[in-house]
């Protein structure tokens, strides 16, 4: 079924709008809609990746105007993914938000749907300047979500995090113009070919427009020197888009990924893989202070932040490394990172519920209200997130520690394990403050409802199932990291005239 | 035209950067508004800089503009409309929550503090 690539960008964009038509409408509706809807993508993402799993790259071309010229969407093994990735950690974030999240605010669904659709277009578009437009889309929903529910704390992060990111905007603008000004085309699998056969004079300004790029997605992603807006944002940010916002810094880590495979790739003559040796030392200084972040937090949102930060560093790091070892362990460990850093921001949302008055802050406080619950899913979710065994944080961590080169070893090696300690001391000394020094914990406090259990059990269940079923699942991720390091076959798939496609 | 439109873009850029770096709101608003006129000029002259250049096919025409930039900054120019909007409300409302305009408003920080 051809239509089938844009469906992950129309259906939430129809329920968002379908939300607006009765803007005082009771809760009961849209919960139910939303719900649906984005069980409904669960499906359609689910069906992508079974689509896209033969290796065939297929491209959808909107209004029939075949490419280079026309705006296409393209389905391959790790767009496929990606969309899938998102539906599950959405599907997490929106039941967790029914049980009460969505009402401290208006227009809540609809802007979780525009969000969506935002996330969902940039990981399918082929077209750099509808990457842009998608990035927007997905940043003026994350602008208003950020702030839901208001307070003095979020609007001025939020004041923070908009003015940041519109710099990053104009950035973008600027890049898009240089590389659009150079090679002619904003098509990516045209503008890999182009970049190869350019003209040497103009090869300075190509890279400084393709560095320009990468400090845009850098902002995005959050690493090191750019991701200053991050622990603040993600900390004061309600629970459920928290959540959602685990995947947004992975955008950033796919635009990477994306881009600088298949434009600045193997293929790219004498810009190919530039920017791979400078990713190298940027992303392993975000591992190191990610690590001390992660020590220094004094919240336990806060620190679910810096371990976000830690793993942006890893994941590009195996971009850096750049073989297909690496890339399949940096996809594995992104399935496993994305959901589980969400499911802990929801975690860390309860505990604070529960415990009163001293909220998320690492102190010793009132005990939270259902003890063995709420402790199991901390333990359970703190060994993954640290990459203890046996759950999937170990089996991603190891994959990428098994792909580094010998000469590479002792700086990942070092920087990753120590990283991984001091996630451990941290989460353990959280862990213990927050349930074993605590007080009574008060009998008629306020529990866990149905939905916020079923989107935590979704999330932090994730990282048992990723590692019973570690091995199909590498098997795609290898695949398509195959596929990612062989341009070629996706310009031949988008540019020979004689492949199908496009309604 | 090339020197002159150069020169423009970039003390456009130049003037947005620097207020978009102080530390209150309003000028951070202003700053970012330049920046994305900057950002619009350098986008329309991205396909060659030409004047009276028929932008779609005409029959007897043979002097043409690239209309895909002028495309670009339609888009960029809407984007950039809602996001100045935007901005603008969220710093009135950083004012009201907070009681300031500084962009970095430390005394709401020292007040939780001393609550813990």
């Amino acid at each position: 079924m051809q239509h089938l690539i844009i469906l992950p960008i129309l259906l939430p964009l129809f329920t968002g709008l379908a939300m607006l038509i009765k803007r005082d409408a009771t809760m009961q509706p849209r919960r139910t809609i939303g719900l649906v809807s984005t069980a409904l993508l669960v499906v359609i993402s689910v069906a992508l990746v079974v689509e896209s799993s033969d290796g065939q790259i297929s491209y959808y071309a909107l209004g029939g105007w075949q490419p280079p010229f026309g705006i296409i969407l393209v389905l391959d093994r790790l767009s496929a993914l990606m969309v899938c990735l998102t539906s599950v950690l959405a599907l997490g974030s929106l039941a967790y938000a029914c049980a009460g999240d969505d009402k401290k605010g208006s227009n809540f669904h609809g802007l979780f749907q525009l969000q969506l659709m935002g996330i969902n277009g940039a990981f399918l578009t082929g077209d750099m300047f509808n990457l842009f437009v998608f990035f927007e889309v997905l940043l003026i929903a994350s602008y208003s979500l950020l702030m839901h529910g208001g307070g003095k704390d979020r609007t001025q992060a939020g004041f923070h995090y908009v003015a940041l990111n519109l710099a990053g905007s104009a950035m973008f603008l600027i890049a898009l113009g240089v590389l659009y000004g150079t090679t002619g085309t904003l098509n990516m699998a045209d503008m890999g070919q182009r970049v190869a056969q350019l003209d040497p004079e103009r090869l300075g300004l190509l890279k400084a427009g393709a560095f320009l790029l990468l400090v845009v997605f850098g902002l995005k992603s959050a690493i090191l020197p750019l991701y200053f807006w991050l622990p603040r944002a993600y900390a004061s940010a309600p629970a459920p888009v928290a959540a959602l916002f685990a995947i947004m810094t992975k955008v950033g880590v796919y635009a990477i990924l994306r881009v600088y495979t298949l434009i600045f790739g193997d293929s790219a003559g004498d810009l190919a893989n530039f920017v791979q040796p400078w990713l190298w030392w940027f992303a392993l200084a975000t591992i190191a202070l990610g690590g001390i972040g992660v020590l220094s937090a004094r919240d336990l949102r806060t620190q679910v932040a810096y371990l976000i930060l830690i793993s942006v560093g890893t994941l590009l790091v195996g971009v850096s490394m750049d073989r297909v070892a690496s890339l399949s362990a940096l996809l594995y460990y992104m399935l496993h990172t994305t959901l589980v850093s969400g499911g802990l921001f929801l975690l860390a949302d309860a505990i604070a519920d529960q415990r009163g008055k001293a909220g998320a802050r690492i102190v010793p406080g009132r005990g939270v209200t259902q003890p063995a619950l709420l402790g199991l899913a901390y333990f359970v979710g703190a060994i993954t997130v640290v990459g203890l065994p046996p759950l999937s944080g170990a089996i991603g961590k190891a994959l990428l520690l098994d792909a580094a080169q010998p000469s590479e070893q002792p700086w990942l090696w070092s920087l990753l394990l120590l990283s991984s300690l001091a996630g451990l001391v941290a989460m353990g000394r959280s862990g213990s403050t927050v349930f074993w020094k605590a007080g009574k914990a008060d009998p008629e406090g306020s529990r866990l409802k149905p939905s916020m259990l079923a989107g935590l059990a979704l999330l932090l269940g994730a990282s048992p199932l990723l590692a019973i079923f570690a091995g199909p699942i590498t098997e795609f991720t290898q695949a398509s990291a195959a596929q990612l390091l062989d341009p070629s076959a996706y310009t031949q798939a988008i540019l020979a005239p004689t492949s199908g496609g496009g309604s | 035209m090339e020197a002159l439109f150069a020169t423009v873009t970039g003390f456009l850029a130049a003037s947005g950067l620097y207020l978009a770096l102080r530390g209150r709101t309003f000028p951070v608003v202003v700053g970012l508004t330049l920046l994305s006129y900057a950002v619009n000029l350098f986008l329309f002259s991205t396909g060659g800089l030409t004047t009276d250049g028929a932008a779609v096919i005409q029959d007897g025409k043979t002097h043409y503009a690239d209309p895909l930039p002028q495309a670009l900054v339609l888009t960029a120019i809407v984007i950039g409309f809602a996001m100045t909007a935007f901005s603008v409300i969220l710093a009135m409302r950083v004012r009201g929550d907070q009681g300031s305009d500084q962009v970095n408003d430390q005394r709401g920080d020292d007040a939780r503090e001393e609550k813990s």
